[in-house]
């Protein structure tokens, strides 16, 4: 008993220190700057996943009630890909880029170098802990870092688990979990680290940024906001056909009314967007809809109409829901529901279970623009409808907001409105008729910009991000121009400004003393 | 001022800072700005730093003007979406990445280059349609008395606007909310301005300095060796009197190149500089007595005094100090651990030469590393083994002027960079855009789940084509 209590020792200012000592002494061994040892981690990773498939999705269901294929697909494949390209691609990421250089250095030859930034931090939320916790660890890994991972204590079960698999499968002389909460993540703030990756909210992005400003460290943040989606009520919302032939439905055991043609495309993938992740618990989740004042009713037919297709007539019920993570965020979504402008306007869900930390798909129509849900990020299972005259209006109702959101995304089949969307909407990333899904795509950016926060990661970014581009410039000998040096006179001074303007014939002609 | 800035983001706000017509027509404005004023700006530089002409156009106009027009030319590559190549799980679709204006961007700039660490980043601010506050240093305040009356002549007043004034102006407008913060400066200054950013998320540049060492190996050729201690002798007392963050901080070299190398550099001192303090010429003065006395002290420590094998004296009245070298000060003092920033130049011998490898990495990270070397081994040690902002092989401060190359640093030298497209970038907020369309639609994608689903996503996601053909025609087994 007495060996479990001293197991547990306090993760305190001195431990935090003697972690980032151990780390330090692994990086400036060399250890992780050698394309084996990544290569071999990025390898384990994959293995980490492939024979712990069950605990994982075990632990997501304990911290979230996740759903398995939300697991499986939205935190363990997307992490396996993470790994898979960094595998196939490191060799290129790591090579020198070459870089041009000009008349005024010749002769000369310059190219950029990326080396890791050393003992990296990665404070990971709660929502998607496997996969926010090991996807920015693949990019660290991959650019030659050494790295702490802080997984969030609100996922307490991922946490201890990833503790575990960490230990187990990868070098733990240069890749460490430290679990805790507010004091433990103080305690390695404190110290000094080469990079600190930090997903997660506003408020305590500030902190991290400020304890990472006492060492000039440099940082990412990403954050959240309240992602919009425009709906224009000019797209036909019963379009398209499934795409699976139906012999094909009948031998998979799909429901038979599939087979019939009609679908709602757009209101689909909103849903998707929002309750098929983590129910409405990400970042980048439709936070609310704007649409015209007109189509309003039509969007919240189709809504119901699919919802119940998707999760049944007592969606408190569905087994493809997650639950609300814990008490506090069931008690601040209920707060948002219960203000007197807003109770009102619900028009469908609104159920709630508070013993099992269940709120159903709620949608709300018409809430005022200075109500609590429309001015902190919801991160939960309540959609608010936002009704505007004209669809372009939808564009001020987002600027006037003050903040820059995550995501933001339109459904129309409007060229022009397209158009504008992209130039006037100004987020992270912009979806045009889908949610969510640039999320999957490692040739796009992926971070935020203001509030929803800075740095950008995924794919070659991760590398990027965790690395530094050290500039080469390499010179030679041959053709010291002597307007470098003193004494200065007036020719000198003439030559000079044609050599720095980089024309030939200026140069020419100031050596010709024409100038 | 609060007002006027409040004047400037309504500017922004309205778009006019967006279009690419705007920000060419500022540009113009800055080269114009420079032309028309050429003799002016001589008289401010030599009126705040005793800087000559010729220094003048080399570090200052010239670096300006040649990274307006290059910006002029590229501008509308620059700004045009850069296309991502999607895989065919999303087809049809497109993906692109396009580059936005922050907003209101803060740029602080230092007085050792008054002109062009000023309008440099503006350069970059401008280009990517941002609307900017300059705040010059104010040690530098003939320079600063000239953009405040330029500006409102050539800029457009209500985007870009200078600001004047001392560390209280400064701090408060650290307190305002900003989209981007540029600073160039000291490591100190650099803490407080992130710890302000930091209350509102706004994410910064900060263009530090540190102690960039010069390693020098032994050369079979005389004349290559002639070349490097010209080179030395140039980039250290001939750019603002070594009061740059690029400047040599101090040379490695081994004990029995020592020798050769400060006579070396003694000649061209005398060449390039003038014989003694009396008849110096060709050299910046230091910025205002409180440097005067800082770089001073560094020689008072009697061991360090000691070590001086050429220079160390100074005239307090005309802020002069000359070129000064040491040979070995001691390693725990202060000349020898704080960023000099000034005309002195510690020389420090080695057994051998790869030892200032070890050197260099038990100190923090400089941003620059100049090494002066032939042996093709030791490059790849210096650029494997180091870590530094850049490296520079054979030469001293040219990686400034290269439109090419990232100009940042990296530890305690800093965060950001720019320069040529990277000051575009700097200002710039990269905006992922993915176009979908709406037919094919996925039905595997929705929920209620199920076996199928599961694996249809699960193939997706491998990219595994073949499998989901097989999978949709009932040919895959589970």
């Amino acid at each position: 008993m007495a060996s479990e209590v001293e197991k547990k020792a306090v993760f305190d200012t001195e431990s935090a220190k003697e972690v980032v000592k151990e780390l330090r002494a692994s990086f400036v061994a060399g250890k992780t700057k050698s394309y084996e040892w990544r290569v071999a981690q990025l390898k384990a990773l994959l293995k980490m996943m492939e024979e712990n498939e069950p605990q994982i999705a075990a632990a997501l269901r304990d911290d979230l009630s996740k759903p398995e294929l939300e697991s499986y697909i939205y935190e363990i494949a997307m992490l396996k890909n993470s790994c898979r390209l960094a595998l196939k691609e490191m060799k290129h990421w790591i090579m020198p880029e070459k870089a041009k250089t000009s008349l005024t250095t010749f002769p000369s030859s310059a190219e950029i170098v990326s080396e890791p930034l050393g003992v990296v931090l990665v404070i990971s939320a709660w929502n998607y802990p496997f996969l926010l916790s090991l996807d920015p660890v693949v990019g660290a890994i991959a650019a030659g870092n050494a790295i702490v991972l802080k997984p969030s204590e609100i996922a307490p079960a991922t946490a201890s688990l990833l503790a575990k698999l960490v230990a187990n499968y990868l070098d733990s002389s240069c890749i460490k979990v430290v679990e805790g909460a507010v004091s433990e993540t103080s305690a390695l703030l404190e110290q000094k680290w080469d990079k600190i990756f930090y997903t997660g909210n506003g408020r305590v992005a500030r902190i991290v940024m400020a304890a990472a400003a006492k060492h000039l460290t440099p940082v990412a943040l990403e954050l959240g906001g309240k992602s919009p989606v425009i709906v224009d009520s000019g797209i036909n919302l019963q379009v398209s056909i499934v795409l699976i032939l139906p012999h094909v439905c009948f031998l998979c055991d799909l429901h038979a009314d599939i087979l019939i043609c009609v679908f709602q495309v757009a209101t689909r993938r909103i849903i998707a967007g929002k309750w098929g992740c983590n129910n409405g618990q990400a970042c980048i989740s439709p936070d609310y809809i704007i649409t015209t004042t007109d189509y309003a009713p039509k969007l919240l037919d189709s809504f119901k109409h699919e919802l119940e297709r998707f999760y049944g007539k007592n969606p408190l019920e569905s087994k493809d829901l997650s639950r609300i993570v814990n008490s506090n965020h069931f008690a601040r979504l209920s707060k948002l529901l219960d203000e007197d402008k807003v109770s009102g306007k619900i028009v469908q869900g609104g159920e709630r279970d508070k013993t099992n930390l269940k709120i159903a798909p709620t949608i709300l129509l018409d809430v005022p623009l200075d109500s609590l849900i429309m001015n902190e990020e919801i991160f939960g299972p309540l959609l608010p409808i936002i009704m505007v005259d004209k669809v372009e209006d939808s564009f001020d109702v987002i600027n006037s907001s003050g903040t820059k959101p995550l995501a933001a995304y339109l459904f129309t089949n409007n060229k022009k409105l397209k158009e504008k969307f992209v130039a006037k909407v100004s987020a992270g990333g912009l979806v045009v008729n889908d949610t969510t899904v640039h999320v999957a795509e490692h040739t796009l950016p992926f971070g935020g910009v203001g509030d929803s926060g800075m740095g950008v990661y995924h794919g070659k970014f991760s590398f990027d991000a965790f690395s530094h581009k050290k500039a080469v410039l390499y010179r030679g000998f041959a053709c010291d121009a002597f307007v470098r040096y003193p004494p200065y006179t007036r020719g000198k001074l003439r030559l000079l400004q044609a050599l720095l303007g980089g024309s030939l014939l200026s140069i020419i002609r100031a050596l010709l003393g024409w100038s | 001022m609060e007002g006027s800035i409040a004047g400037v983001r309504e500017t922004f706000k309205s778009g006019r800072t967006r279009s690419v017509a705007w920000r060419k027509n500022q540009l113009r404005a800055v080269i114009d700005l420079i032309n028309e004023n050429e003799q002016t700006i001589y008289k401010v530089l030599h009126q705040d730093l005793g800087k000559d002409p010729a220094e003048s156009y080399r570090d200052e106009m010239g670096v300006i003007l040649k990274s307006a027009n290059y910006a002029l030319s590229c501008l509308d590559k620059w700004v045009a979406p850069k296309k991502a190549e999607l895989p065919l799980v999303f087809f049809p679709a497109k993906g692109e990445v396009l580059p936005e204006p922050l907003g209101v961007v803060l740029i602080f700039s230092s007085w050792n280059f008054p002109i062009s660490l000023a309008l440099d980043p503006l350069i970059g601010a401008i280009s990517a349609g941002n609307a900017v506050v300059l705040k010059p240093s104010e040690l530098a305040p003939a320079c600063l008395s000239f953009f405040i009356e330029t500006f409102p002549l050539y800029l457009d007043n209500k985007a870009v606007k200078v600001i004047g004034g001392a560390a209280d102006v400064g701090e408060r407008l650290l307190e305002l909310k900003w989209d981007k913060i540029f600073f160039t400066g000291s490591p100190r200054v650099g803490r407080l301005v992130m710890t302000a950013a930091a209350r509102h998320l706004t994410p910064v540049t900060l263009e530090l300095g540190g102690k960039c060492p010069a390693v020098v190996d032994a050369f079979a050729s005389p004349s290559k060796t002639k070349v490097i201690a010209k080179r030395i002798a140039g980039g250290k007392w001939g750019l603002c009197s070594g009061q740059a963050c690029i400047a040599v901080d101090y040379l490695l070299v081994e004990e029995k190149f020592a020798s050769t190398l400060i006579e070396l550099l003694k000649k061209n001192i005398k060449r390039f500089y003038g014989g003694n303090l009396g008849d110096l010429k060709c050299i910046s003065r230091i910025a205002n007595k409180h440097h005067f006395e800082r770089i001073y002290h560094l020689l008072e420590d009697p061991h360090v005094a000691a070590s001086i094998v050429h220079g160390g004296s100074a005239d307090e009245e005309r802020l002069i100090i000359e070129p000064t070298i040491l040979l070995n000060p001691p390693l725990d003092s202060e000349i020898m651990t704080e960023e000099i920033f000034g005309p002195l130049l510690p020389i420090i011998t080695l057994n051998n030469i790869e030892e200032s490898i070890e050197f260099i990495n038990s100190r923090p990270k400089p941003l620059v590393i100049y090494a002066f070397t032939e042996d093709g081994t030791f490059k790849k040690r210096i650029l494997s083994e180091t870590s530094s902002g850049t490296v520079t092989f054979n030469d001293v401060m040219v990686q400034f002027v290269c439109d090419s190359l990232p100009f940042g640093g990296v530890g305690q030298s800093g965060f950001g960079r720019y320069h040529g497209k990277y000051s575009f970038d700097t200002f710039s907020h990269e905006k992922a855009v993915l176009h979908r369309a709406f037919f094919p639609e996925l039905e595997p994608r929705y929920p209620p789940w199920n076996d199928f689903k599961l694996r249809f996503i699960k193939l997706a996601y491998r990219f595994d084509y073949f499998g989901l053909i097989l999978l949709l025609l009932g040919l895959k087994k589970p």
